[in-house]
């Protein structure tokens, strides 16, 4: 093809002098090995290329390969379930050519392209077919049909169609008569991982992700098709929440990709998911789930794509109809790749050292989230939860600030909480959602009339319970009067019998919308009630005596998620203490 | 082809440059002739066309540009290995310095490893028994985990690693092949002999591989010193089948090392001068522990760290912390009242705990009290702040329970003697019984049926000074 060779290298990064062959965000062969790497920067001078793979053993004069395409991914049946690098290489096929280390240029193909697929090909001869259209659908796990879609940029007319059968991905099964003459249509398609797919239009977000977490659809609620951004020093219990996420969230799909984090970690999110019971299809939740795993030790420029090969895939599940969560497991390892890389270039830093550019390529990040009118008419979204490690847990560093500006909800994860064991570990204080308004009409015809309300309310205790421990801290619980007592009171009995939520109990690992709208109406409730008993002066002192408040505590674990009418009991034990006080 | 290069063309810190040479690789061992007939050993670091960067490990000084030959040898830094590392103690480049001789290899392995598949490690399960009850309950160290000391200068984390390696047993019924490899970078000779006599004195120093960078070896060559020695653990785990527990120390020293030799090759430097890569750097190393599928042996790492100025933001504790598996917190404050091991056990976390503990592995209870002793023991930080503002005596019944009950665990559940090895029923008992100083409604995170099965009702039985010699 060319006869480039490399002049320098550095790390990651290798320069090719004088070559005018190759383009901006090519992928490339690099030296005998045949590393896979992606052209960054070029100039009549010189050609700058990061190595998506380790470059030791690699020496100047070894030849650098253009691939004529850019760093693209491979769509198609199987990558649900799969388990990838950061560039989309499969690694349990690594494993298998290559045992239990990940080696240098090892070339395997992105999905099996010898199992065969039981495709039903619904196109019709002489039908016109447009960018995006389903031509054909197969069962890719028992959980999720699988759509095949006409690649986006081609429009045409069925010339030759394939019966329904067995068909291996390259196979062509469609012949298309487009403007440029003749094109194949096989069941794989490629697509460059740093460009959005393509969708007919954006649509209003007005439904909530569901994750079951207490303090998530309660407090500070997520839409489906919205971002989130989840920040938190090490300890706070960033991971643990993401997999909470990941496994109970009523996404039909989800895309979970571990960037710059722990291999162990992976490995327990691996083992787990193939046992975990999908509670709606019953299927394993492995059967909905998308891995991308790029632990911290393996390449650093492999990270920096790792986001992008993950967008790109839940994409492509959303082009289909489907609506798709991405958990990025934490996006400050994605912006400290890019800052490593842009070191080597010898970039002028910005901020703390991270390129000017972080901003405008997390802004970018972050909008190819939505809800959406696909191309082939179908809805479909695509929620992203991003986890943000500020240095030293403080959040005004720029990766935190910044992902801040491009996303609607913050939850702060708080190292305090995390010491005294208080999962998750959410700050009620610092976190915000900005999609009460676009979700409450949704809850109040699916929940109940009142969850706003309810909401509300117990929001404002919190914030009076955090005034009031202004003055406790100084002079001690004591010395406040009776109305404020109950507030303190109250908010305990949020903090440790609402807010946290054991993630290893049966019942209280995921949380059903009404179960959390009946438990904050029962807490609303003792708090009217012991209100009155204070105006009509009796001490709060033998309210709290009556244990009624620390039995509440226990109604998480002691109502059944599927049994809700147990939770009437609280209200018969709640009025019979306060008439007992009363008399 | 042997080719020697004559002639260097710039000398900049630990960093020589050759110009016109072929066929140079990135990443290849040099050897540095002096003309004293002296050999130096160097890394190719930088590859500008025909113009090699090359770091040198034990440092420039009397390398001149012309007394000088350089000849490339066309393979990465590998170590040389046997099963008779054993027991040997080795430079921090791996060189033998005990004066026993060269090792007979029957192995060169690349010391800079391979990140292992995520696909084929299994996940940690099994704990390890310190004997030590603040790391059994509330930090339970798990076979395969990566789980540093924090500490400061001043304080005792030498001798809080002995303990841990005379005492760590692993549960499991197999044979235990049981190693330790010990890495020193930049400490001091008397604390590389104060381990080297804890191990003899304990009987395990012929089951110890150590490689020593003391802090007046070549700075350069302590970048490579836990590369070479986590080499020789994985030998020892993945091909001989040991169970090798890695005690690394100090970190601290190692990163200094590193952020010398980047701003002596001119780098954009991250924060506090350390160099931008510093986090993908550490986790090429931390990140060589664990489990694999269909092998016997596991690494196991203690990293030891000093925080520069008792400070757990700066980027050498940060960036650890977020890498490795949790992280044991030593606290000035407790060692000034002579607590030991001084472990401030809010800050401290193991992140693979929950998985190796409970009935299956320890007792149903442990998860429930460890819960409740990190709850009751961040409430007791509160009431303190509180009694230092309005005066211990102004404090409610409960806080005053609080107030005895953290001196009393501080005292008899994190005090321990370093030579005192604790059962794990010892140090869960012990637990209960610290926490039923609290009466029993404060107790929230616990169910009721451990509370019924578990708390101590009885409060003459909570008198702890005459059993003082159980504590002491």
């Amino acid at each position: 093809m060319n006869n480039e060779v490399i002049y320098g290298i550095n790390g990651p990064v290798i320069t090719v002098k004088n070559s005018k062959a190759f383009s901006m965000s090519e992928m490339v062969y690099i030296g005998n090995d045949r590393l896979i790497g992606e052209v960054i920067k070029l100039n009549t001078h010189e050609t700058v290329i990061q190595s998506y793979e380790e470059t030791g053993g690699l020496s100047p004069g070894e030849p650098v390969v253009g691939t004529g395409s850019a760093m693209s991914a491979l769509l198609g049946p199987g990558i649900i379930g799969n388990i990838f690098d950061g560039i989309q290489r499969p690694l349990k096929k690594i494993q298998e050519v290559s045992g239990s280390f990940v080696p240098k240029g090892c070339l395997v193909n992105f999905l099996d392209d010898d199992k065969e697929w039981n495709v039903e090909i619904t196109a019709k001869i002489d039908q016109i077919l447009t960018e995006g259209q389903i031509y054909a659908i197969c069962k890719e796990t028992e959980s999720i049909e699988h759509k095949f879609m006409i690649p986006i940029g081609v429009n045409g007319r069925v010339i030759e169609v394939r019966p329904s059968g067995s068909y291996k991905i390259n196979d062509v099964v469609l012949r298309l008569e487009t403007a440029g003459g003749i094109e194949d249509i096989t069941l794989c398609q490629k697509w460059p991982i740093r460009i959005p797919r393509k969708i007919a239009k954006r649509l209003p977000i007005d439904i909530p992700l569901i994750t079951g977490q207490r303090v998530i659809d309660s407090i500070f609620p997520i839409a489906k098709g919205g971002s989130a951004v989840l920040p938190g020093g090490f300890g706070a219990g960033k991971t643990m929440t993401q997999h909470q996420f990941a496994k109970w969230c009523d996404a039909d799909i989800i895309v979970y990709v571990g960037c710059g984090e722990r291999g162990n970690e992976m490995t327990q999110v691996l083992e787990e998911f193939s046992d975990l019971i999908d509670p709606k299809t019953g299927r394993p939740m492995s059967e909905r789930t998308i891995f991308i795993a790029n632990t911290s030790n393996m390449p650093v420029a492999a990270r920096e794509a790792s986001i992008y090969t993950g967008i790109t895939l839940a994409e492509y599940y959303r082009d289909m109809g489907y609506d798709v969560a991405m958990m990025a497991d934490s996006t400050s390892r994605w912006a400290e790749a890019l800052r490593e890389i842009s070191g080597r270039l010898e970039e002028m830093p910005a901020e703390e050292g991270f390129p000017a550019y972080l901003v405008s390529r997390l802004s970018e990040f972050y909008e190819r989230a939505g809800r959406s009118l696909n191309l082939s008419g179908s809805t479909g979204s695509i929620t992203i939860i991003g986890a943000v490690s500020p240095q030293g847990a403080d959040f005004s560093e720029p990766v935190t600030q910044n992902t801040k500006r491009f996303t609607r909800c913050f939850w702060a994860l708080d190292k305090n909480l995390a010491y005294a064991r208080h999962y998750p570990a959410v700050n009620w204080n610092m976190s915000y959602s900005e999609y009460f308004a676009d979700l409450d009409p949704w809850f109040i015809k699916n929940v109940g009339p009142d969850f706003p309300k309810f909401r509300k309310q117990i929001i404002e205790i919190l914030h009076e319970e955090e005034r009031l421990m202004e003055i406790v801290k100084l002079v001690g619980e004591d010395v406040l009067p009776d109305d404020q007592k109950l507030s303190i009171e109250t908010a305990k009995l949020i903090r440790f019998g609402f807010l946290q939520q054991n993630a290893f109990h049966k019942e209280d690992t995921f949380v059903p919308l009404l179960k959390q709208q009946e438990m904050m109406r029962i807490i609303v409730y003792l708090y009217e009630k012991v209100k009155n008993l204070i105006t009509a002066s009796i001490p709060i002192i033998k309210v709290i005596e009556s244990g009624i408040f620390s039995d509440l505590t226990k109604m998480k674990y002691e109502v059944p998620n599927n049994n809700l009418k147990k939770i009437n009991e609280y209200i018969t034990r709640i009025d019979k203490q306060i008439e007992r006080l009363i008399s | 082809m042997i080719l020697r290069y004559s002639g260097l063309t710039e000398i900049r810190g630990s960093l020589i440059a050759v110009q016109n040479v072929r066929d140079v690789v990135y990443d290849e061992v040099v050897e540095i002739y002096l003309d004293n007939d002296t050999i130096r050993h160097g890394r190719v670091t930088q590859i500008e066309g025909d113009k090699a960067i090359i770091q040198v490990f034990e440092g420039t000084r009397f390398i001149s540009l012309s007394n000088t030959q350089v000849r490339f040898t066309g393979k990465p830094m590998e170590l040389a290995l046997a099963p008779d590392i054993l027991g040997r103690v080795f430079s921090g480049a791996g060189v033998p310095v005990d004066g026993l001789g060269e090792l007979a290899a029957e192995k060169y392995m690349d010391v800079n490893g391979l990140p292992i598949n995520p696909v084929s490690r299994v996940y940690p399960q099994n704990y390890i028994c310190t004997g030590i009850s603040s790391i059994d309950a509330l930090i339970t160290l798990i076979r395969g985990q990566k789980l540093p000391i924090f500490s400061s200068s001043g304080l005792k984390h030498s001798e809080l690693a002995v303990q841990i390696v005379k005492q760590a047993k692993i549960t499991g019924n197999e044979e235990i092949n049981f190693a330790v490899v010990f890495a020193a970078m930049g400490v001091k000779n008397d604390v590389a002999s104060y381990f080297q006599k804890e191990f003899r004195n304990s009987g395990v120093l012929e089951k110890v591989v150590m490689f020593l960078n003391l802090s007046n070896d070549p700075v350069i060559e302590r970048i490579l010193t836990p590369r070479v020695a986590l080499t020789a653990a994985e030998y020892l785990a993945f091909d001989l089948g040991y169970h090798v527990l890695v005690i690394m120390t100090d970190m601290t020293s190692y990163a200094e090392a590193l952020r010398e030799f980047s701003s002596s090759k001119g780098e954009i430097p991250g924060r506090k001068g350390y160099p931008g890569y510093l986090y993908s750097d550490f986790s090429s190393i931390y990140e060589r522990a664990g489990m694999i599928k269909n092998h016997t042996g596991s690494v196991t790492q203690i990293p030891i760290l000093t925080m520069p100025g008792d400070d757990i933001t700066h980027p050498i504790p940060d960036l650890t912390g977020y890498i490795t598996e949790g992280q044991i917190v030593l606290s000035r404050n407790l060692e000034r009242q002579g607590i030991y091991p001084a472990i401030d056990i809010l800050p401290s976390l193991s992140r693979l705990m929950k998985d190796g503990i409970g009935e299956k592995f320890t007792r149903e209870d442990h998860a429930i009290l460890a819960d409740q002793l990190f709850a009751s023991y961040a409430r007791v930080q509160e009431v303190r702040s509180l009694a230092s503002v309005i005066g211990e005596d102004d404090l409610n019944e409960n806080d005053k329970l609080y107030i005895k009950f953290g001196s009393y665990f501080e005292k008899y559940f994190i005090n321990q003697a370093p030579t005192e090895n604790r059962t794990i029923e010892d140090t869960l008992n012990l637990g209960w019984k610290i926490l039923s100083i609290l009466p029993m409604s404060e107790l929230s995170r616990a169910k009721s049926e451990i509370l019924e099965k578990y708390y101590v009702k009885d409060k003459e039985l909570l008198n702890f000074e005459p059993d003082s010699e159980l504590f002491s």
